[in-house]
């Protein structure tokens, strides 16, 4: 794919709404599939392979709009159906073909409350755009209506009206609940729960706010001023943070209650500790988690050479192993901090690969090697312990597993050599034991995942959890749905307490 | 945040400092360390343990050596200027009960944690046999308060400065030889001393605990960073430990893993002083 500039793109949007806008409502389905998808514009891959802003620089007014008069508007919404969160997708992009972006903003708000961060990140061509009419009709789902990137756009258009308004919220209740973690799912739960009048602090472990969205997902992807604006609207409505504060260790989850009066904690520690292949050679000097390497770039900024004093290893050729956003994160990152090659290595094929395809493509744009049916078998040192090649075996896809997915079956004797520096491993995390260490009375099971019921709650009363502390590693937006599950569950409870400490009082 | 309440230079280059910390003097066992960071934008993460805490004043001491840019910076800080992040206290405590006679062997700075727990140990009813050494006199810290915790103490030197002239595998290895033997050993120090103590006591069959520091970033199980080899297993120092069987450590690929940025944080540390003797002639 050739990369068309963002220029060029409004231009032709500008020329073509025209057209449309005289005839707005009178479009049939007939009209609204001739109008052609709109490609979302990207900085010039050269340029922005050696830099952290923003690789999708969100539609023009004019794309928005003739993207959203796409929508069929069906009755039956398959689109809402797969969105974790329920958003009332053809009704806000009606607003936006009609040039109400306040009303759309609206429209989303009533059911998610970061659009800005899911517009970006969340997977829409496996959930909301899976199953649109449009993709269906043409039979690509890359045809389908692009809800994410209108998403985006609407959230965007709302904060630079500097218009984003702050939720309504209910007479203090004189409840009090703890949120461990400043990541997705906690950031959904302390505003739902500051909604209700309860007063909400999150406690979190790093010196910055935001968890996975902060220290995981690169500014390329996610710039942090995004992050900084919605954490802005939750002061705003009156939950305190405390930073530096590791729940299990600087106080023990149940002192939160026993001790400091809290009435409700919810646990959304995130993913824990990196996995390794288990092959030899993991430990040279050189192999790095993806958690490692992207906390250092972007937590710690040690892509600001000269400013930050973490420092991150120097690397010429780069192996990185998994096929998820995580895999793609590390690697357009390793390329942005200089390496000349990167090499994502892959045992399945493209289409297995769990990334979202738009992030794949951009990693192609910017020069990133795929090695697809194809694995590490061990990571060779050289001098002081580094690494100096990895080897490599090739696969072929074999029966489908559990999964689903074709099973990738090793071709025998099929050992070849990578010239490489840098291994990282996305492979996937297991969970934080930190909680499960300090909080035996939780029940976990035998991954360390927090067990939970089906409205959040653990095995300790008044303990709920949510995020991939219980999913393992998921997705930003099933975070959040689990997150706005907890904190309906944590309302109701609280709103019963107080029901009953009403009658016993009378 | 954390204000700075005390500050001592121990010698050269090692420095003591309490800072206020109430909640973590209040949770807070021997074993266990803190990561803070001078600037909470650019700044890095060091990890450092506690080396002791008062709950009265809602206090935590740590004892650090100047060795780059960082603990330089901390260094040049005052009573009264406030480290931006403190976070702890992680790792997990140090199993604590009367195991019998335990050798207690520091070196250099691994002597402010091995403090602590020498303390506990001692309260706990052990035996407690104290050796501490370092390079020369000048970078003997604690003595006289892990003097006043020992049944039996030795000091020693490298270069014979001050005490015994030996490294502190010596008297290990007598110690070893008596008998009864010791129960336990805890090493603390250099990596390379942790690993002769643990060579030391390796044929005598002495349990041998040794505390690793190693290369961390959030230190709270996450980023993997500092994991080591302990047997046929990958342990992270951050959540599994920091203490592990000295006979199972991997000592030579941590070693190797502690200088993955040797050559940066060289670079960093000269360009910093650099600016430092700049800014110094500057104001002159």
């Amino acid at each position: 794919m050739s990369h068309i500039t963002p220029e060029q793109l409004s231009e032709d949007a500008k020329k073509l709404i025209v057209d449309y806008l005289s005839k707005i409502d009178e479009l049939k389905t007939k009209d609204r599939m001739k109008i052609p998808a709109q490609e979302m514009p990207a900085q010039d891959p050269e340029i922005r392979s050696h830099n952290l802003d923003e690789v999708a620089l969100g539609y023009t007014v004019e794309q928005a709009r003739i993207e959203a008069m796409r929508c069929l508007q069906c009755v039956k919404k398959n689109c809402v159906e797969d969105c974790p969160v329920k958003i009332d997708i053809p009704r806000f992009i009606d607003h936006i073909a009609h040039g109400d972006m306040g009303n759309a903003a609206g429209v989303i708000k009533e059911a998610s409350l970061l659009p800005a961060i899911c517009g970006r990140v969340c997977p829409q061509e496996t959930q909301c755009q899976s199953n649109c009419t449009v993709g269906k009709a043409l039979k690509d789902v890359d045809k389908s209506v692009a809800i994410g990137r209108l998403e985006r756009f609407v959230a965007d258009w709302e904060r630079a009206t500097g218009k984003i308004s702050i939720p309504e919220i209910k007479p203090a209740t004189g409840k009090k609940v703890a949120v461990v973690g400043s990541g997705p799912a906690g950031l959904v739960v302390a505003a739902d729960c500051r909604r209700e009048g309860h007063h909400v602090t999150i406690f979190e472990a790093f010196h910055k706010l935001g968890g996975v969205l902060r220290y995981g997902i690169p500014e390329f992807r996610l710039p942090n001023d995004i992050i900084d604006k919605e954490i802005e609207v939750l002061k705003a409505m009156g939950v305190e943070f405390q930073t530096n504060f590791v729940v299990g260790r600087t106080r023990k989850l149940t002192d939160l209650m026993d001790k400091d009066g809290y009435n409700a904690v919810f646990v959304g520690t995130g993913a824990g500790l990196p996995m390794f292949m288990g092959i030899e050679g993991e430990n040279l000097v050189g192999v790095f988690s993806a958690n490692e390497y992207l906390t250092r770039a972007n937590l710690m900024r040690a892509f600001e050479k000269g400013k930050a004093d973490t420092p991150i290893y120097p690397s010429k050729n780069v192996a990185v192993l998994g096929g998820g956003n995580v895999a793609m994160d590390s690697a357009r990152m390793a390329k942005r901090l200089g390496a000349e090659n990167v090499y994502v290595v892959y045992r399945r094929t493209e289409v297995e690969m769990p990334a979202r395809k738009e992030e794949v493509e951009h990693a192609k744009e910017e020069g990133i090697e795929f090695y697809f049916l194809q694995n590490a078998k061990r990571i060779i040192g050289g001098e002081n312990g580094k690494v100096k090649a990895m080897e490599c075996l090739r696969y072929e896809l074999g029966e489908p597993d559990s999964s689903g997915r074709r099973r990738p079956v090793v071709i025998p004797n099929s050992e070849f050599i990578l010239d490489v520096d840098t291994v990282i491993v996305a492979i996937g995390n297991s969970s934080n034991p930190l909680i499960s260490q300090t909080t035996p009375q939780i029940n976990v099971n035998k991954w360390g995942n927090i067990i939970v019921d089906e409205t959040q709650k653990t095995s300790v009363d008044k303990i709920f959890a949510g995020g991939d502390i219980v999913l393992g590693a998921a997705t930003v937006i099933l975070a959040m749905g689990e997150g706005r599950r907890a904190a309906a569950s944590i309302n109701k409870m609280l709103a019963d307490d107080i029901e009953k400490e009403k009658k016993s009082v009378n | 945040m954390s204000k700075i309440l005390f500050k001592k230079q121990l010698s050269n280059d090692v420095f003591m400092m309490r800072l206020h910390a109430p909640l973590i003097a209040e949770e807070r066992a021997a074993g266990q360390f803190i990561i803070l960071q001078i600037n909470d934008d650019y700044g890095e993460r060091i990890p450092l343990t506690i080396a002791d805490a008062d709950t009265k004043e809602g206090s935590i001491t740590i004892i650090f050596q100047v060795v780059g840019k960082t603990t330089l910076q901390l260094s040049e800080k005052n009573v009264g200027d406030v480290i931006p992040a403190l976070v702890g206290p992680l790792g997990k405590p140090t199993h604590i009960e009367n195991f019998g006679t335990v050798v207690c062997v520091g070196g250099g700075i691994g002597v402010a944690p091995l403090h602590p727990i020498a303390q506990a140990l001692k309260k706990a009813g052990n035996h407690v046999i104290t050796i501490i050494g370092a390079r020369n006199k000048d970078l003997i810290i604690l003595e006289e308060e892990m003097k006043a915790i020992a049944d039996e103490f030795i000091l020693c030197t490298d270069d014979g400065s001050y005490g015994r002239k030996a490294l502190v595998t010596e008297p290990l290895k007598e110690i070893c030889e008596r008998s009864p033997k010791p129960n336990m050993v805890i090493a603390i120090g250099p990596p390379i001393m942790m690993k002769f103590c643990s060579e030391t006591t390796r044929p005598y069959e002495v349990f041998t605990q040794v505390s690793l520091n190693t290369i961390m970033v959030d230190g709270t199980g996450m980023c993997g960073g500092c994991r080591v080899n302990v047997g046929k297993e990958i342990k992270f120092v951050c959540v599994d430990g920091p203490e592990f069987d000295g006979h199972k450590v991997d000592f030579d690929n941590m070693m190797s893993r502690l200088n993955s940025y040797k050559e940066l944080e060289r670079e960093a540390h000269s360009c910093f002083l650099e600016q430092e003797i700049k800014n110094k002639e500057a104001l002159q």
